[in-house]
């Protein structure tokens, strides 16, 4: 059975989940099933091959490609170190004497005697796979990773900058509606996840990134600020490499919009607790949004499961949130959800549902443009 | 327990109810065809979210969501729980054939390699352009990259496939074998599946095949075929194509989530969505002998089509679309290309900040008809710019001798023109949600003129609810079902553009024309620099146009040179655009706004308010 689709981000004290992490390729698992881990734990290990450094000494020697074995003092796996001779010609007159230094410390790959070419590579590079969240491991996939188990309180972002990073929440505003200026940040908040309200500046952002704080949730931002941030426009929303010095989570969107007083009241419930954070975001099918994961009881607390199943389909009474102008922003319950198509200003005719706000006042709005507050 | 189709070929029994999905990175959409006395119809239509991804990671469930829903639609029993019944049992149970196209997960994507970039690197990015790939890189000898930068490239990008290209037959072998000592050497991995190997078509120079068979044939799913520019002069892309393809549902859908059980249900090969709507394109030019554009408008990508003079060439403009992608059109086109279009003023800040907010919330529509006008002005310019981006790559080879004759002294023509000739172009095809689904479609037709600029006369269409890709594969086994719904149903015919070349002042005549309506009715009247007029010309109805420009202003036949020409009517009708070609608009804002509002009220774009 089909349902209309409705996105949601989540918001709630407290659900489990599950994190796979993935070896880039194949390696060694460091842990067992049931293990108890910690966020900053390295679960597996994998060597990256070193980076790879063709030579052309066909070119360089003045040889015929096939004639360059005659010339080679290091064979093909042999270790090289930087500078030493990789390969040279005996000529008659020794002040005509060509060396071949090899720029890098690696093996010889490969030789060519097509080409001419010759292959260096680098030794490989250990990466330390972590868990991410504290934990139980409920699943070893052995040689590529792990599945991280978590019970914790979560507050999905819609779009984030930065990668994974860990640090106690502190509170930097008293209410959500509040922007976070730069004299809200102080240096005690370095290495800590930084919470702000409806709004930070790129000045803001300045000072946070002097002060070293791992991370910042906020309402909004505006445009041009993230382009400051990042020295470029970003074209499509696939992010989470980005290295700003910190990890940023906007929980609503672009703008200055206060953040959903329900999120604030988790995170700021939670203030001197440790949290993973993870900027990454992906919008497209197979959706990766930015979250805050708070564990409870070092994510081994026992959690009613039922709680955490999918949600099937909007209903009267669920908290959402608009995510279209004119009203952006702007969160109340679904009141009615009528089934007949109407026509909006545009001229489309489209479903709708009808939102009641705080204050009784009620709005019809197309059912594309309200997002679900998961968790309520 | 998923059901396969009946095993029965069905080219062997009687089309009478066909079932067709598109597995789309986002929705996948299904439509049910039925034989309605003797020509095929388009009866029903459902979508459901694409599965391809966690927590489903099974497409067939997404496919199944969309079926049910044209099963609640039609009342025709469809599913037997997992299973498609076919072949057809009575009026109200099972199908004869279900069919489907797929784009599902990022599509096709795949790195091509050349030795000579603007010839061998070109030619193998229209082969798998063409095959209905996304490129995700062009790697060529002559790249500007450094070796040890052309191995970290390989090695970081995941393609699904690659396709080597480079030399011709009985050239020299160097070039093209020290490109499969790189990729060997970058060990690339697919994208899908950590234990399989990356297919790898090698069609280059085949004197290189035993070299290249040597250095890769282990690392890699290795397939030779024939070199795709076998000679300098001639392009050979037929079986790199057709090799594409064969990896594709071989090797790439075996891996992705649940395409096995998807292979297993259908009645025809799975097409990727592009490869099926550049089929039904191509169709279309043969059927009728014209030139045509489509252009398809994703949220995420735009991909071009064109057929000129039976050639046929496809690109896809990865990052232009209306959601997903919609703050890149912002940063390639620039605010103030996009800003020309709308007819008021907003500040910078407010409309990046929206701009943004569609790019992370991309299911959104607009709501209020300032929003409609944004978005339909981001369309204008993502058309805009995938069109120059086709005519850069659709172009005759590059790197050819060319006979000269003393005539061509004054016409210095470099090789490599583009085939797109919008003199000759007879018709557009628009197909994509904010053409499609616009809420006038005089607003669709107004989109395409302002982007693609079309010169003399030209006839418009858009599709109406995004049916080409089951259609593309649908042609495969029954041309007739395909031609009729196409026909029918999807095509909905926009009218006619006449544009004359030439610029001038506005409110001085450009030219003067005479009508005559179907009706006997004849219009005779001058057509002024800066206007836009509309006559209204149904769907199915043709009329005379006889268009005397002034001199300076040019229909085809010539500058000042009088043409008639029969035009066909459509649901927007027959459009006059004296507003000059190149199109200008006026620098300062005020002139451009009250010049905007007189040609939007012309053709009623929008509702007054």
């Amino acid at each position: 059975m089909a349902h209309s689709y409705t996105p949601g981000l989540t918001v709630t004290d407290q659900t489990v989940v599950r994190r796979v992490r993935q070896l880039p390729l194949q390696g060694t698992v460091l842990v067992k099933e049931g293990d108890l881990v910690l966020a900053t734990q390295s679960v597996a290990r994998a060597e990256l091959p070193g980076k790879v450094y063709p030579l052309n000494l066909a070119n360089q020697l003045g040889a015929a490609p096939n004639e360059i074995k005659d010339y080679l003092v290091k064979r093909e796996g042999e270790t090289v170190h930087k500078d030493e001779v990789l390969a040279e010609n005996k000529p008659f007159f020794k002040w005509l004497k060509t060396e071949i230094r090899s720029p890098v410390t690696g093996t010889v790959e490969s030789i060519s005697t097509v080409t001419g070419q010759v292959l260096l590579r680098e030794p490989p590079r250990v990466l330390d796979l972590l868990a991410y969240v504290d934990g139980r491991v409920v699943e070893v996939r052995p040689q590529q990773g792990v599945t991280v188990e978590c019970v914790c309180s979560l507050v999905q972002g819609i779009f984030g900058v930065g990668g994974e990073a860990y640090g106690e929440i502190v509170t930097a505003v008293e209410a959500p509606d509040r922007s976070l200026t730069p004299d809200r940040l102080t240096v005690e908040m370095k290495g800590k996840v930084v919470v702000g309200g409806s709004f930070l500046s790129a000045e803001t952002m300045a000072k946070a990134k002097e002060i070293g704080v791992a991370g910042l949730v906020v309402g909004g931002i505006h445009d041009q600020d993230l382009r400051a941030l990042l020295g470029y426009d970003l074209g499509v929303a696939i992010t989470g490499s980005e290295q700003v010095g910190f990890t940023l989570i906007l929980t609503e969107g672009f703008g200055a919009i206060p953040m959903a007083a329900k999120t604030f009241a988790v995170l700021a419930s939670h203030a001197g607790a440790m949290a993973s954070i993870s900027g990454a975001t992906q919008i497209r099918a197979g959706v990766i949004r930015p979250e805050i994961i708070i564990p409870l009881n070092g994510g081994r607390s026992t959690v009613n499961r039922s709680a955490t199943q999918t949600r099937e389909g909007i209903q009267p009474g669920d908290l959402v949130r608009i995510i279209r102008d004119p009203l952006f922003g702007k969160i109340g319950r679904v009141s009615a959800l009528p089934s007949e198509l109407r026509k909006i200003q545009t001229e489309s005719e489209v479903r709708v549902l009808e939102v009641r706000f705080d204050d009784g006042s009620t709005v019809v709005v197309p059912r594309a443009n309200i997002e679900v507050i998961e968790g309520a | 327990m998923t059901g396969a189709a009946s095993n029965d070929p069905p080219a062997s029994r009687p089309l009478r109810v066909v079932v067709a999905t598109d597995c789309g990175s986002t929705t996948t959409k299904a439509i049910l065809i039925e034989k309605i006395g003797d020509e095929y119809r388009q009866t029903y239509r459902g979508e459901a979210p694409t599965t391809v991804e966690a927590p489903f990671e099974d497409v067939t469930r997404g496919v199944l969501n969309a079926i049910a829903e044209i099963e609640e639609l039609s009342g025709r029993k469809i599913l037997d729980g997992d299973r498609i019944l076919t072949p057809c049992k009575d009026d109200k149970t099972g199908v004869d054939l279900y069919i489907s196209t797929s784009s599902a997960g990022g599509g096709l994507q795949m790195m091509v390699t050349g030795v000579v970039q603007n010839m061998t690197g070109e030619s193998a990015q229209r082969a798998a352009l063409g095959a209905g790939a996304i490129v995700i890189d062009v790697l060529a000898s002559n790249d500007g990259r450094l070796p040890h930068e052309k191995i970290e490239r390989i090695r970081t990008m995941r393609p699904d496939m690659i396709l080597m290209s480079g030399g011709t037959d009985g050239g020299a072998v160097t070039h093209v074998v020290e490109m499969a000592e790189y990729i060997a050497a970058a060990e690339p991995r697919p994208r899908f599946g950590a234990t399989y190997k990356l297919p790898l078509i090698y069609a280059g120079n085949k004197a290189a095949q035993g070299q290249v068979q040597k250095i890769l044939g282990d690392r890699t799913a290795l397939v030779m075929t024939e070199n795709i520019r076998p000679v300098l002069e001639r392009e050979n892309l037929g079986p790199a194509r057709h090799k594409i393809h064969d990896l594709f549902l071989e090797h790439v859908m075996q891996q992705a989530p649940g395409y096995k059980k998807l292979m297993e249900m259908t009645g025809a090969p799975i097409m990727p969505t592009p490869a099926a709507v550049g089929l039904i394109m191509e169709t279309i030019a043969k059927r009728e002998q014209i030139n045509l554009i489509g252009v398809d408008i994703g949220g995420a990508t735009t991909d071009v089509f064109s057929v000129f003079d039976g050639t046929f060439n496809r690109t896809v403009s990865a990052n232009l679309g209306m959601s997903y992608s919609v703050s890149n059109v912002l940063a390639e086109a620039g605010l103030a290309n996009i800003m020309r279009w709308v007819p008021f003023t907003i500040d910078e800040q407010t409309l990046r900040n929206r701009i943004k907010n569609k790019m992370i919330r991309p299911t959104t529509i607009p709501q209020t008809l300032d929003e409609l006008q944004i978005e339909q002005a981001i369309a204008r310019e993502a058309l805009r710019l995938a069109l120059i981006h086709h005519k850069s790559l659709a172009t005759a080879l590059k790197g050819v001798q060319q006979e000269r004759t003393i005539s061509d002294v004054f016409e210095q023509q470099t090789s490599g023109k583009t085939l797109i000739d919008m003199l000759k172009l007879d018709l557009i095809v628009g197909s994509g949600g904010i053409l499609s689904h616009a809420p006038r479609r005089v607003q669709a037709m107004m989109m395409m003129v302002d982007a693609y600029e079309p010169l003399g006369v030209t006839r418009l269409s858009v599709d109406s609810i995004f049916m080409m890709p089951h259609l593309g594969v649908l042609s495969t086994i029954d041309e007739k079902a395909a031609t009729d719904v196409f026909v029918r149903d999807c095509m909905v015919y926009l009218g006619t553009c006449v544009a004359p070349i030439g610029q001038g002042k506005v409110g001085d005549r450009c030219a003067d024309y005479e009508i005559t309506f179907p009706d006997g009715r004849v219009v005779t009247d001058h057509l002024k620099f800066g206007d836009l007029r509309l006559y209204p010309l149904g769907v199915g109805e043709q009329a005379t146009v006889t268009v005397r420009p002034v001199k300076g202003v040019n229909l085809g036949a010539g500058s000042g040179t009088p043409m008639t020409k029969t035009v066909h009517g459509g649901v927007v009708g027959l459009l006059l655009d004296g507003r000059g070609r190149p199109l200008q608009l006026p620098a300062d804002q005020q002139a451009r706004i009250s010049l905007l509002t007189t040609w939007y009220q012309a053709v009623g774009l929008y509702p007054s308010l």
